[in-house]
């Protein structure tokens, strides 16, 4: 038996040390090539101190950053299988479990409950690293349970997209998870419960065509890719170069389809102004 | 005739038929028995061919020029129609037809994804790829549907929403997105049918409704099995492969749960006898609404909730845990 060998089974790296953010001591800034040392980066958001590039970052980076301390993971007991036996170069077990290793995370979504600004808030956010952030049908069981959970509490809630579309996967029942979420949606919507869309990069695909385009409020992050057909998909249909800044976050609220862009600094803040507007708590608050 | 590739077997014994039929209008010889005789087995082996396809070949049939596209269903349906043309915010989107008309009596908002039926017109429709314009022309009638208590029939038949610059700029993701939400609540009863191609969310734009139903021979995915194999394989060639594993045909759509019923076809494809299918659609549509109207708006609503709220599958993993412990100890 070697020395090296592991004492326990299984990979015991809890998820919070598992970032999408890249590990090393540097980073090397994709966008303007500068080097900035990892501790550094973390205590600046994962935002390059030089050019302001938001760096993509997992769901846990995004609770700590929004929820004030700590919070509560819900419907974690929820993972994918292999419903159509689908295998192209690998199968999709083989991803599965790929993934599960690589993130520590039970699948591209994670929901949790804390409170931001004092209120009450449930988050739903994404993980990129989790194949793609595709949405299969636990990303749609999940944000469907937390929209039930809402809406016994009364709670107002967000989902953090940042996907490259539906789980292809799971076929049909990743399309169809487009529809649940957004009957799921309207019947938030019925029972007068504010939703907010913040999307990152990227956001494209079904996500996009559904829920990442329903928010009360939509915003996203700076310079983030947003879009439902992918740009190399329609630099081959139109045949021709897309424009500078095609599908950014500034090009979409230019084309008036997000309400503002947020800087991942400010974003605590501006959520909790948005909150406190939202008064979703039964009791009013007394008028001065 | 067009026949496709598994239809090859078709082509040689039609092309017999023809060949006798000169002969017997050329000389005296009587060939009616012989003519008779191939018309059987053409019958025969069409039946052989069409019940054994696979999911390559259902996306072939259901791409086949021939095949009957919504204005035609819509014509021969409706005993009067009326189509309406516009968003009110742009432009009108040829690639998505729809109006007013009466079915059996009905007065309904009907509506689909039109393609062409010649090189021209294929251009002209886009080829059923629609744009925003085309998702918020179909809500608007959508919309006037339930102002007058009309039933809404939605006819899917695209290879998806157009992937093009200008339609980004103008919301394709949300003009879907926004349809799907509407569409959960519409107040009327909604039918949707696939007809041809229900390729991913530009299919599902008109698509969520009380009931959804797919014609034998159409395919409905999350991707196109050219677009798949492009992805996953990184190669064109991998389309029927793709086609499988995808398991997009309305056996493998009905069987999952996620469609309601599958529409029968008539002998060798809905193209084979055009009338026959809408006849079989209208009546289709005549049941369905009966029942469907009798239930109040918020049934409707509920009932569309519930349905979309099961589709999906997954693990538990408490109760994975728990089996696989059981299967441990029965093993030992």
């Amino acid at each position: 038996m070697g020395w090296f060998k592991r004492l326990k089974d299984g990979i015991q790296t809890a998820t919070k040390f598992k970032k999408e953010a890249p590990d090393g001591l540097w980073n090397k800034c994709k966008s303007c090539s500068e080097l900035t040392t990892i501790k550094e980066l973390k205590e600046n958001l994962y935002i390059c101190p030089k050019c302001d590039y938001h760096v993509r970052i997992g769901s846990h980076d995004y609770f700590d950053i929004i929820f004030d301390g700590k919070y509560k993971l819900l419907f974690e007991d929820i993972v994918s299988k292999d419903i159509l036996g689908f295998s192209d170069v690998k199968t999709y077990e083989n991803r599965l479990e790929a993934a599960f290793i690589k993130t520590g995370l039970k699948d591209s979504i994670s929901v949790a409950h804390g409170k931001c600004g004092r209120k009450d808030f449930v988050i739903a956010a994404m993980d990129f690293s989790f194949i793609g952030g595709s949405m299969g049908s636990v990303v749609g069981e999940k944000i469907a349970r937390a929209i039930d959970y809402c809406i016994e509490n009364r709670y107002p809630f967000m989902i953090i997209a940042k996907s490259g579309g539906a789980r292809m996967m799971e076929s049909a029942f990743s399309l169809m998870q487009m529809a649940k979420t957004s009957v799921k949606l309207a019947q938030l919507s019925r029972n007068k419960l504010p939703y907010f869309s913040f999307m990152t990069d990227p956001t494209t695909g079904g996500v996009t065509a559904s829920y990442a385009m329903l928010g009360d409020i939509n915003f996203a992050e700076p310079k983030a890719l947003i879009g439902f057909a992918g740009p190399r998909v329609i630099k081959e249909t139109i045949k021709r170069d897309l424009p500078e800044g095609f599908q950014t976050s500034e090009f979409l609220l230019d084309h008036g389809f997000l309400d503002f862009i947020v800087h991942r600094k400010e974003l605590k803040e501006r959520l909790e102004t948005v909150l406190s507007i939202f008064n979703t708590d039964d009791q009013m608050e007394e008028v001065a | 005739m067009v026949f496709l590739e598994f239809e090859k077997p078709l082509e040689k014994l039609y092309e017999q038929l023809d060949k006798i039929k000169q002969v017997g209008e050329e000389g005296d010889i009587d060939v009616s028995d012989k003519i008779k005789e191939l018309e059987n087995k053409i019958k025969s082996e069409t039946k052989e061919i069409y019940s054994n396809l696979n999911g390559w070949q259902k996306v072939q049939l259901s791409r086949h020029p021939e095949r009957p596209y919504t204005l035609y269903y819509i014509e021969s349906i409706c005993k009067k129609f009326v189509e309406l043309h516009g968003d009110r915010y742009f432009k009108d989107d040829k690639a998505i037809v729809g109006g007013i008309g009466k079915i059996n009596g009905q007065s309904v908002v009907i509506l689909g994804h039109q393609k062409g039926v010649n090189t021209k017109l294929r251009q002209y429709r886009n080829f059923g790829m629609a744009n925003p314009e085309g998702y918020r022309k179909a809500l608007r009638l959508m919309k006037l549907a339930e102002r007058f208590n009309y039933p809404v029939v939605c006819l899917i038949d695209t290879p998806g929403a157009y992937p093009g610059l200008e339609a980004e700029e103008r919301g394709q993701a949300e003009a879907i997105a926004k349809n799907l939400f509407e569409m959960a609540q519409l107040k009327v009863p909604i039918l949707c049918y696939v007809i041809g191609e229900g390729a991913s969310g530009g299919a599902l734009g008109i698509g969520v409704g009380d009931k959804v139903f797919m014609f034998e021979n159409t395919w409905y995915s999350v991707i196109s099995p050219e677009s798949c194999s492009s992805i996953l394989w990184r190669s064109w060639d991998h389309k029927e492969k793709a086609a499988e594993a995808l398991k997009l045909t309305a056996d493998d759509m009905l069987g999952f749960g996620l469609i309601d019923e599958i529409i029968k076809e008539p002998l060798g494809g809905a193209h084979n006898d055009p009338e026959k299918m809408a006849k079989t659609l209208r009546l289709h549509i005549k049941n369905e609404l009966g029942a469907l109207m009798e239930l109040t708006p918020d049934q409707r609503i509920e009932n569309r909730l519930v349905k979309y709220s099961n589709m999906g599958e997954f693990t538990r993993i408490t109760e994975t845990a728990k089996t696989e412990e059981k299967q441990k100890k029965e093993s030992k």
